[in-house]
């Protein structure tokens, strides 16, 4: 444990201590030191830097995040959007892996269901906002539908890529030492998949972010105060209720808790991965 | 990784070793493709592996020596002809490809252990799936196994995380917990490098006078081959079918000392115009293909 624990430092010791660190720092800080002077040129200098300008400068979305983690309803939206995050995503998962490994596993039902599922998946996910309102009985059905459509083809792909991909001699190998069709699955074709299955969960949760806060701003954002109250928020809803507030600091703080959210929910997925499938990784 | 250990040398060769697992290929054709139009791999192959003995298959590369590991293995089938293990049919007429089965294991040319599960897991693995022995059963006679090939520290390791020589200790562990009649080798060796080669090869022997199992091994290293092998069948190019058949009698057990003896050299002299004329068919024919 200790000398694990001496490793992880020097490990750390080593990165601080890089190039790499230090460019990225330097990188961070140039960035931030630009967007404030530009959008304070017009206070500063007297004339607006082009684009820049327009943006409210970080330290005041830096005051406005302080300000807006204090307040109930800010971490109401984040949580509201995470639930349907979630309930999309695992609904995308909990129908999109089987779906995925019995199009991989059975050739009639691969050429039954793929043609379809091949001309429905380059629509995107926001052209079905419209579609879905008019199709589920509440707006949070159709919020939670359009995120699932988000992380669900992804998935599936992925899962169809994985299985097929799995070398032909595990197969054999597996036929010969007397494995049954069942164990074959299990012990070779959900394994082999797994990787798989962590590639497009990772990606797929960062999509469903991207959806989930366009399908609140488009069917949440303008119908909020007739559809009632609590069905209209989420982060989307915030940004979107944050312009026509005309509150632009608070436009840019919520984009940047969505990144955080994004972040944090890509890094999770990772780490439940990695865990799940120990032989890949190093040492 | 001892050069002749123990085993070796309690090895007796008046002993009368069991015997299980001699293979007869009689008359096999397969073509690939129609009947007519397709590519023919294996043109009327007869010949023996015998029990209790290493057989080894050389011939240049894709000249259809896969096949009839294949068909042996019951992965492909054959055209016509027949395969007999002992005196069971495995394939043949009205049955063209062989059932797998637990008595004919494959060691593959880039190995096939299953990255997802460690080593001892893969190597407890058949008999478990066979039902011929609880987990409890299995897993100590893996541990004594891996142990006698000197693999008892990588037990709990994936096989990602060692070397492509130890993994193929591995996986020739993992086919003998099956309790095979026979091991087919589909060139095992072939990614290694010679020195870790030459190790390999005492490494295979010591396992091989230990289990008494047939070994039925493609290569298309000739030294290899004559070093391991009780009985040498030199297969022609495409079409594949044996060019020349040597019993090679050097006595067993061998050490790498055998490769300096005047009768290997005498049995390369042999065989080696006639796997070379083989190459050169075989990379003409390449040639035209192109």
């Amino acid at each position: 444990m200790a000398a694990a624990g001496r490793a992880v430092s020097s490990k750390v010791a080593s990165f601080i201590l890089g190039d790499d660190f230090w460019r990225g720092v330097v990188s961070i800080a140039a960035f931030l030191v630009f967007w404030e002077i530009g959008s304070r040129s017009q206070a500063w200098f007297g004339f607006a830097f082009p684009w820049v300008s327009q943006v409210p400068a970080p330290t005041a979305v830096l005051q406005e995040m302080f300000k807006l983690v204090q307040e109930p309803s800010f971490w109401n939206s984040a949580l509201l959007s995470t639930v349907r995050v979630f309930e999309g995503f695992f609904a995308a998962m909990a129908i999109g892996i089987p779906l995925g490994l019995a199009m991989a596993v059975s050739r009639t039902f691969y050429g039954i269901t793929f043609p379809v599922f091949e001309v429905l998946r380059p629509i995107p996910p926001l052209a079905w906002v419209p579609a879905s309102i008019i199709f589920w009985p509440t707006q949070e059905l159709s919020i939670a539908f359009v995120t699932f459509l988000g992380a669900f083809f992804t998935i599936v792909i992925n899962v169809i890529g994985g299985a097929q991909a799995i070398d032909v001699r595990y197969f054999q190998a597996a036929r010969s030492m007397g494995s049954s069709t069942w164990d074959i699955f299990r012990r070779i074709i959900l394994p082999g998949t797994l990787p798989s299955i962590v590639v497009g969960a990772t990606v797929g949760v960062g999509i469903t972010w991207a959806v989930v806060v366009a399908a609140e701003m488009i069917s949440g954002g303008g119908s909020a105060g007739s559809m009632g109250g609590a069905a209209g928020g989420g982060l989307g809803f915030f940004i979107w209720n944050s312009y026509v507030g005309g509150s632009y600091t608070q436009i840019v703080a919520g984009m940047i808790s969505i990144g955080i959210a994004g972040y944090i929910s890509s890094a999770a997925l990772r780490k439940i991965g990695q865990w799940m499938t120990p032989w890949l990784s190093e040492n | 990784m001892s050069v002749l250990p123990a085993a070796v040398q309690s090895f007796s060769p008046g002993a009368e070793p069991v015997r299980k697992g001699r293979i007869r290929i009689n008359d096999v054709v397969k073509i690939y493709g129609a009947d007519d139009t397709g590519i023919l791999a294996v043109d009327h192959c007869t010949f023996e592996v015998p029990p209790g003995e290493i057989t080894v298959v050389v011939g240049p590369s894709g000249c259809g020596k896969t096949t009839l590991l294949n068909a042996i293995a019951g992965f492909h089938s054959i055209s016509s002809g027949s395969i007999y293990l002992d005196d069971q049919m495995l394939c043949g007429p009205g049955k063209l490809k062989a059932q797998p089965g637990p008595d004919r294991i494959v060691v593959f040319q880039n190995g096939a252990l299953f990255p997802w599960k460690t080593n001892i897991e893969n190597v407890t693995f058949g008999p478990i799936m066979q039902g011929a022995m609880s987990s409890a059963e299995a897993y100590d006679k893996a541990r004594d196994m891996m142990a006698d090939a000197g693999l008892r520290d990588v037990e709990h390791n994936y096989p990602g995380e060692i070397s492509s020589g130890v993994r193929r200790r591995v996986e020739i562990v993992r086919a003998l917990m099956n309790n095979p009649k026979i091991l087919l080798l589909d060139e095992p060796y072939r990614a290694l490098d010679s020195l870790t080669k030459s190790v390999m090869h005492e490494a295979l022997l010591e396992i091989f006078y230990k289990n008494r199992v047939s070994i039925f091994f493609i290569t298309h290293d000739l030294e290899e081959a004559i070093f391991l092998g009780h009985r040498v069948v030199i297969m022609t190019t495409r079409p594949c079918r044996p060019k020349k058949i040597l019993d090679i009698d050097i006595p067993h057990p061998r050490d790498y000392s055998v490769l300096t003896a005047k009768r290997f050299r005498e049995f390369m002299d042999e065989t080696v115009a006639a796997v070379h004329e083989e190459a050169i068919k075989a990379f003409a024919a390449g040639e035209k293909e192109r």
